[in-house]
């Protein structure tokens, strides 16, 4: 095994001497020319989409507004997104942050009861012949079905809004969860075994462990669901939120306002997906991606 | 005593379903510090004899006394080797072996010595360069060396190694074999290997199990291997005596008891 390391080490100045000279520094451009290769495509296609928008929304008939009349409309809202005139005459941050307030709140719930129901479920067939018909039906049913039932039990719209985010990102968390502790290894079981590692440190030094890439799949799912389940939550509730904001919007026949508020919902949405699957990541070493 | 450190008497393993059962009255006795090896073909039930030693599966007939204690589950004193190493993928090299250590000898030792002996059994398996990469990052050789490594830090009374090298090639498996057997001349530990490997079987054992094709497998024969060690893989090449205990393997499985598959056509 030493032997097969040392060979190319000693052929390595052979090899430098007969070869071409060493590479010199890498010049500005040589480095940027990867990321730009990577940007230039995404960008490319944003610039040939606005160009098609303007071009479609630009006629004398058109019902949405083109880019350059949002700009004009809302230019306000994409360059000072921290105006606060009271009420609900806000920026579009304050609207976001009461929105992942919401999330948050909703989502760590769901994080919680979902972990713990998947680990159950996971590890007693009893528990889950017990709970996995009704799970595998509840499921299905839309996040916006849950709203009327749980504003009347809560009677309050914040409650509300919470209950409806966990109920929509708590079952891929259950699903996840429990298929990962079924798929640990025996190999792990029975390492386990012979150490005669029981109770809590088995639970916590390897069925954890050796789940939590699918638990961390189930958390990445279950975030982006809450972000859906709460813009079509707080257009019906009210209230400071991003959701209230595009309904408001909508009835007072700003278009520009709904369209920015739409790109900064895509972005947030998009960050925490990303934020998740770096948590993810972080957290099982690597062996997430594995 | 010594004649019977280890002894496995009359077990039988037999599953729900099958009408026969997959071995059938294995009796072996092993001496301590004693290398044997089990041999035979694929599905004789050679693992499955190796996992009821283990504890990992119950007989269901016989049972299996170890330094004059019947086994009952699994446990550190039956350190296994498991032939795809097994390791932890989320912890370094030295942490699977430091939770083994933790787990199995937190009573006996301190938290510095503990740490000094996970060190001490890293550098026994040549791998102290890697104690902080994950087994990800390293080849398979390397894996298989800490998972041998791991199983010596239990200070185990029998070293069970289910076919270790099987999945290694041949260059890195010769050299696994020789660390292996400076390792047993060092530390005198008992070893029970399941192999099918005949030249690692000669090579390594003191005495060789050959088991007959299963289901309903039994002991066909026991061969001793009488040659001094240390022993040297290329002066052995040559001897007669190496090569008639090679001879006396291949000879009973490939002529006396075929592989069931060959056997069929």
């Amino acid at each position: 095994m030493n032997a097969s390391v040392q060979t190319p080490v000693a052929a390595a100045p052979a090899v430098t001497a007969i070869g071409p000279a060493p590479m010199p520094a890498p010049s500005l451009a040589a480095r940027l020319r990867p990321l730009a290769e990577r940007v230039a495509p995404p960008l490319l296609t944003v610039l040939a989409l606005v160009a098609l928008w303007e071009f479609a929304a630009g006629g004398p008939g058109a019902t949405l507004p083109p880019p350059s009349k949002v700009w004009a409309d809302a230019g306000e809202l994409i360059t000072d997104p921290f105006f606060d005139r009271g009420g609900l005459d806000k920026g579009l941050f304050w609207h976001l942050l009461a929105s992942l307030q919401r999330v948050a709140v909703g989502f760590t719930l769901s994080a919680v009861i979902g972990i713990a129901t998947g680990l159950l479920i996971g590890t007693s067939t009893f528990a889950m012949r017990a709970l996995d018909p009704l799970f595998q039906v509840l499921r299905t049913v839309p996040p916006l079905a849950w709203l009327p039932l749980s504003l009347a039990a809560f009677r309050e719209a914040q409650p509300s809004a919470i209950f409806v985010i966990f109920i929509t990102s708590v079952w891929p968390i259950i699903i996840n969860t429990a298929v990962g502790v079924r798929n640990v290894p025996q190999d792990y079981r029975n390492v386990a075994a012979v150490i005669r590692l029981r109770g809590p440190a088995y639970w916590a030094r390897i069925i954890l462990p050796a789940a939590a890439p699918y638990i961390f799949t189930g958390l990445r799912i279950g975030v982006g669901l809450s972000w859906l389940a709460i813009i079509a939550a707080e257009m019906l509730i009210g209230g400071v939120g991003i959701g209230f904001f595009i309904w408001d919007a909508w009835n007072s026949s700003n278009l520009s306002d709904i369209i920015v508020a739409l790109f900064y919902v895509g972005i947030v949405g998009f960050v925490l997906d990303r934020l998740m699957a770096v948590v993810g990541h972080l957290v099982t070493r690597g062996t997430a991606t594995a | 005593m010594t004649a019977n450190f280890l002894d496995i008497s009359d077990v039988t393993v037999s599953f729900p379903k099958a009408r026969v059962p997959v071995l059938n009255g294995i009796d072996l006795k092993i001496r301590r510090g004693e290398y044997v090896s089990v041999i035979g073909h694929s599905g004789c039930g050679k693992s499955t004899l190796l996992n009821v030693v283990a504890g990992l599966l119950e007989a269901s007939g016989g049972g299996v006394v170890l330094d004059g204690k019947e086994i009952s589950g699994p446990g550190p004193d039956r350190a296994v080797v498991f032939q795809n190493h097994s390791l932890l993928p989320w912890l370094t090299c030295y942490e699977n072996i430091r939770l083994a250590v933790d787990q199995t000898l937190s009573r006996a030792m301190g938290k510095a010595e503990r740490h000094e002996w996970t060190l001490h059994n890293l550098a026994l398996v040549r791998m102290t360069h890697a104690r902080d990469k994950r087994p990800a990052e390293i080849s398979g050789g390397m894996k298989q060396r800490i998972g041998i490594g791991r199983a010596l830090s239990m200070k185990p009374k029998v070293l069970l190694l289910d076919e270790p090298f099987g999945a290694l090639d041949a260059l890195t498996r010769a050299h696994l074999q020789d660390q292996v057997m400076s390792i047993h001349a060092e530390l005198g530990t008992t070893v029970m290997m399941i192999t099918h490997d005949v030249d690692e079987a000669v090579l390594l054992s003191d005495r060789i199990v050959m088991l007959t094709n299963g289901p309903n497998a039994r002991i066909g024969e026991i061969l001793e291997v009488e040659l001094e060690r240390p022993r040297d893989r290329l002066a052995l090449v040559a001897d007669p005596r190496f090569i008639a205990a090679r001879a006396a393997v291949l000879e009973f499985l490939h002529h006396r008891h075929t592989a069931p598959g060959l056997a069929a056509a």
